[in-house]
């Protein structure tokens, strides 16, 4: 063959530096427009909504399978152990628990009588499935696999066993971010449930190694706060409806300014084991600032 | 053509894996394949597609999980492109220097995320990050690219050959 017909065949290219120094400008410039806005965010949650979610729905649930049935054979011994022991307290508990209904009926009817009603339960919640983890090893957050299309909005409250989980940070069509409370980004504005002395609670990856978080800034000037106080979500929370549990107390002690306390609270929520998620789509009501 | 498909595919099913069946790993950090991945096609190819798939492994993950989309896209894309100053040196037999490579490469992704993300944030307890989160998602990964390094391997080869084939019918 003739070198002109073979210059033909030979494609052009651009030098590697090039197409590095592009993409860099590029990234470069979605960070700068994604730390302000969020232009970005629809497309590309649309695109990879698409088509990711559905095998990662398929693969979650089939690891998951396999990671329980593994689980289940190393349990087994000790399930059978732990059987006998429960039967007895089946039988010890049923005894309790008639004794318990007699007084729940007649804890409804008062409840009735004051015309009280349990906060948790008038809201509305949506259960999802954790269909996929972080995958680095910093930050504690998790994808679910519901969207914008079930009705779910950015900041809705994230439940799970009675306890706080955290809240969408991120929306997609047919799938969310869940940021937990316990990721070392994450602060949430909570009280004591006993006394209502506000406190912040900020995740902390340090300490949640030892199986706790952290709060601060708990001002207690009656020394009335105290050790296993549950911790719920406050009222002047912008982003988190009141009363949500969200610990317990473990330690506390007061501040190097002595005004002010701080200390580990433990979470309710067992973040390891979480498989299913409640999302309440009732919102913080907001105030328009003018 | 084949070769960007496949390649596509492969950051894809490392995708799924890296965040769904690890996560289901008894050990509390697990390995970074997006690391290995991108490590491998760097020295095993050249910076081009090196810093090509770090860009595509690093936006996935940014799209995510990320708070501002590029950061690791910028991050992976760079230590694809280091990475593929290697190819010259690269030969497939010996496994000490992919394995030196992506060791020093989670190394220091791992640390530019701690400065980047935590030490500014006042966080300044080193060793206790170090020793709970960086080294063992190095010795992680290290593991891990006993596992995955043959496939990937076997599977560029594969590709080049292939790619060698076609070409030499074309002459």
């Amino acid at each position: 063959m003739s070198p002109i017909v073979k210059r033909k065949g030979r494609k052009f290219s651009v030098p590697d530096k090039y197409v590095l120094f592009a993409l860099t400008i590029c990234c470069s410039a979605m960070m700068l427009l994604t730390f302000g806005t969020s232009i970005f965010d629809k497309p590309f949650n649309n695109i990879v909504g698409y088509v990711m979610v559905p095998f990662e729905r398929g693969i979650g649930e089939a690891g998951a399978w396999i990671a329980g049935r593994s689980e289940e054979l190393v349990q087994i011994r000790s399930l059978l152990e732990e059987n006998e022991a429960l039967k007895e307290q089946v039988a010890l508990l049923t005894e309790e628990n008639t004794l318990l209904q007699q007084d729940k009926y007649e804890l409804n009817k008062l409840r009735q009588l004051f015309e009280l009603d349990e906060q948790y339960e008038s809201y509305n919640k949506v259960g999802a499935r954790i269909i996929l983890r972080d995958s680095g090893n910093w930050y504690s957050s998790f994808i679910i696999d519901k969207g914008s299309d079930d009705g779910l909005r950015e900041d809705m409250n994230v439940i799970a066993e009675g306890g706080l989980v955290g809240r969408l940070s991120n929306v997609g069509p047919n799938w969310s971010k869940v940021t937990a409370i316990i990721s070392d980004n994450a602060n949430v504005s909570g009280m004591t449930l006993a006394t209502e002395d506000n406190l912040i609670v900020s995740g902390n990856l340090q300490s949640m190694s030892e199986g706790v978080i952290l709060f601060s800034q708990l001002v207690d000037s009656k020394e009335a706060v105290q050790v296993g106080d549950k911790i719920v979500t406050s009222n002047i929370s912008d982003k988190f409806l009141p009363g949500i549990l969200i610990g317990y107390i473990m330690t506390i002690e007061p501040d190097n300014n002595n005004l002010t306390k701080s200390g580990t609270l433990i979470p309710a929520v067992d973040f390891e084991h979480l498989s299913e998620v409640l999302v309440i789509t009732d919102q913080k009501q907001t105030v328009e600032e003018e | 053509m084949l070769r960007i498909i496949l390649t596509g595919l492969v950051i894809f099913i490392s995708f799924l894996l890296q965040t769904s069946v690890f996560s289901w790993l008894p050990t509390d950090v697990c390995p970074n394949l997006f690391i290995i991945l991108t490590a491998s096609c760097g020295f095993m190819a050249e910076e081009r597609t090196g810093l090509l798939v770090g860009f595509t492994c690093g936006l996935l993950y940014d799209v995510f999980f990320g708070d501002i989309i590029g950061f690791h896209a910028l991050l992976y894309m760079y230590i694809g492109f280091i990475n593929g100053k290697f190819a010259r040196v690269f030969y497939p037999e010996d496994i000490k220097l992919p394995l030196a490579l992506i060791t020093v490469s989670d190394l220091t992704y791992s640390l530019i995320c701690y400065i980047t993300q935590f030490l500014v944030r006042g966080r300044l307890d080193f060793t206790f990050y170090f020793l709970k989160v960086i080294f063992p998602e190095v010795i992680c990964t290290l593991v891990a690219t006993l596992v995955f390094y043959p496939i990937i391997l076997r599977w560029n080869e594969w590709l080049r050959d292939r790619e060698r084939r076609s070409e030499q019918k074309f002459v």
